[in-house]
């Protein structure tokens, strides 16, 4: 029989019983439209976290000084002071597949301008730094190599430091003072927000590494070494690389612990998207049951329907319909059902994934793939349970269905 | 020439729990070409069983069938139906109609499921064709319930009729019809009858078999009598005499 002809008649059926119809498909509208919600609120979330994970930077690999331990006491981490500038220059020359580095001393001072002053976060950086984490400026320019030997006084700040030092004009050229040594402003950077342990990143006065060390802290070693390595792909290698090296130029013996600790970034991803990641398998299994409820629900009506008309199907098979003729007609019927409450419920979980966002705020992404999926597992649900009946009306028997009352 | 059915030695058995049923014990009969039978008897004389294998709907236990010269006695279920399809025409006590579906689509129906399909606007012409020939061509958008029961019935045979049956079956094609649709529908099968078109109907009312050709009787699933019908009515005159009965009642109140 002809498919279309077919689907005529389904379309047909279906809308004798508008009411039941439709309260059919609303089982599967439901489903359909809670998965794609669901999984639209988690893949959201995930996406959110992805972009704090790049505003990290581009194949970034961390490098942190250790821990030392003295009888018995043990200090927290980048207290080992065995951590120097020739180790990560040796980096940048000794390992296979880094791009460059940036030695990186942290601090926090009290800095003041204007007659202002603010406790903010001194990153003492190599030139690259602003490269290594994609970081553009919003005006003025990057200190040098030459500003990094020469230990210039000078600085580029992030868009708090400005609005809290510098609220009524433009920093560039202006002069702050940390432990009383003047800094040139010499740029400000464009804001990147929250990190990922929400800190604000913004909140930051990154000067040339060497004045840090040699002009305002006066120490030797250093917290941390950002690298960057060419591809994500050579991430693993240039761990391993940094490893080796660090452990021989600290002179540390086999068995013995690393001084010092290196995340890359995807562990770093890895741990922060885990979360979100189970929240949306979560979400979707949570709302897949409800689209198998629905399923459920159209099995039970297609049963009915087939009890209901078993006269109509023995008055079919009198006239030569075949057993297939009959399975096909109440299949279609079912997947002509649940397909269309599948349309609609993308329309509805798209609709409340969008009003989600504008109400409560939080961050949605409806993808095609997850569109794509809840179309064709509606349309399998239309199939998996509409089998059933349509293969119980194809087994009737035409003299008993034509004498049915 | 050759019967059009015709049947060996046929038995059915059915098996009901431990009862075993022979609803039919032996029938040999053939109708040939053109012919117009009444199958009659009492419930439970196996007329009903009869018509089920006659029209393909059920197989026979033992013996044969040849329905225009083809054994159809061993054919699967998905062979029956397409017999049914091409070569027999049901018409039913009933109706058996689907309902809120237009009369054309009703007439339409036996040709959804012909093997070698045909365009939907021949479909059309056929259906309307056989619609003319019950003389209902201008209730075609009709659905059944806007019918009377002598015209639903009619859309039945238009149905029946549609796929060019060798044989057209009707079971009680009037057991649900006044005296005056009866004459009407049974004139409709006379005419049909007169074309060449072979027809075989249960009924259990002597004067509806008396509109047929033929009489076979049969009692505890044999055939006891066969008879051709001597003193045949016709549909134009019963209904004739219907109308001066009726007139008499209205005269003589």
């Amino acid at each position: 029989m002809r498919i279309a002809a077919t689907l005529r008649m389904a379309l047909r059926a279906l809308r004798r019983n508008k009411l039941r119809s439709t309260l059919t498909a609303l089982g599967i509208i439901i489903g359909v439209g809670a998965v794609i919600a669901m999984v639209g609120i988690g893949n959201g979330a995930k996406s959110q976290v992805e972009a704090q994970i790049a505003s990290l930077g581009q194949n970034v690999i961390l490098v942190f000084a250790g821990n030392w331990s003295s009888s018995g006491a043990r200090s927290g981490w980048g207290s080992a002071g065995t951590m120097m500038v020739d180790d990560a220059l040796a980096i940048a020359r000794e390992v296979p597949g880094v791009i460059t580095v940036s030695p990186e001393v942290r601090d926090r001072q009290q800095v003041l301008a204007n007659g202002l002053n603010w406790n903010t976060q001194i990153l003492g950086e190599g030139p690259d730094y602003l490269d290594i984490r994609q970081w553009a400026l919003a005006e003025g320019a990057m200190f040098t190599d030459q500003d990094v030997r020469g230990t210039t006084k000078v600085c580029i700040i992030g868009k708090t430091v400005a609005d809290q030092l510098f609220p009524n004009e433009a920093p560039v050229g202006m002069t702050l003072r940390i432990r009383n040594i003047p800094f040139k402003v010499l740029g400000v950077l464009s804001p990147k927000g929250l990190s990922v342990m929400g800190q604000d990143q913004d909140d930051v006065v990154i000067v040339p590494y060497t004045s840090e060390m040699k002009r305002v802290t006066k120490r030797t070693n250093l917290s941390s070494i950002s690298v960057q390595s060419a591809t994500p792909e050579f991430s693993d290698s240039v761990q391993r690389g940094i490893a080796e090296l660090l452990r021989q130029r600290h002179r540390i013996g086999a068995g013995r612990d690393d001084d010092f600790t290196i995340r890359g970034q995807q562990e770093i991803a890895d741990a922060a998207t885990a979360t979100t990641r189970i929240m949306t398998v979560l979400l979707g299994a949570i709302a897949s049951v409800s689209l198998i409820v629905g399923g459920i629900g159209i099995m039970n009506i297609m049963l009915v329907s087939v009890t209901e008309r078993t006269r109509e199907i023995g008055i079919r098979m009198a006239v030569g319909a075949h057993g297939r003729d009959i399975l096909l007609q109440f299949l279609i019927e079912a997947i002509t059902l649940s397909s269309l409450g599948g349309v609609i419920g993308i329309g509805l979980g798209i609709g409340s994934a969008k009003l989600l966002s504008a109400l409560a705020g939080w961050p949605t992404l409806v993808s095609v793939t997850s569109v794509a999926l809840a179309f064709l597992f509606s349309a399998a649900v239309g199939v998996f349970f509409g089998f059933y009946p349509a293969r119980k009306a194809s087994n009737l028997d035409p003299i008993d269905a034509l004498r049915y009352e | 020439m050759a019967a059009v059915i015709k049947l060996e030695n046929v038995h059915k058995t059915y098996h009901t729990g431990e009862v075993e049923v022979l609803a039919v014990r032996g029938v040999t009969l053939e109708i040939a070409p053109g012919e117009f039978v009444a199958i009659m008897g009492a419930s439970g004389s196996g007329k009903s069983t009869m018509m089920n294998i006659i029209g393909c709907l059920d197989r026979p236990t033992e013996g044969s069938y040849f329905l225009d010269g083809v054994d159809v006695s061993h054919l699967d279920r998905d062979e029956l139906a397409a017999i049914r399809n091409k070569k027999l025409g049901f018409v039913f006590q009933g109706f058996n109609l689907l309902s809120r579906t237009s009369a054309l689509e009703n007439v339409e129906l036996p040709m959804l499921y012909t093997h070698d399909r045909l365009s939907a606007a021949v479909q059309r012409e056929h259906a309307i064709h056989a619609l003319q020939i019950v003389g209902l061509a201008d209730r075609a958008d009709h659905h059944p319930n806007q019918l009377s029961g002598g015209q639903q019935q009619r859309v039945a045979i238009a149905r029946a009729l549609v796929n060019k049956p060798a044989v057209l079956l009707a079971d009680e094609p009037t057991g649900n019809l006044d005296t005056r649709t009866s004459a009407e529908v049974m004139g409709v099968f006379q005419k049909l009858n007169d074309t060449g078109i072979t027809i075989v109907m249960v009924t259990h009312e002597l004067d509806i078999a008396a509109f047929t050709k033929r009489n076979v009787i049969m009692r505890d699933g044999l055939v006891v009598n066969d008879t051709l019908v001597e003193r045949r009515s016709f549909a134009e005159e019963a209904l004739r005499n219907l109308q001066q009965a009726q007139q008499a009642v209205k005269l003589s109140v």
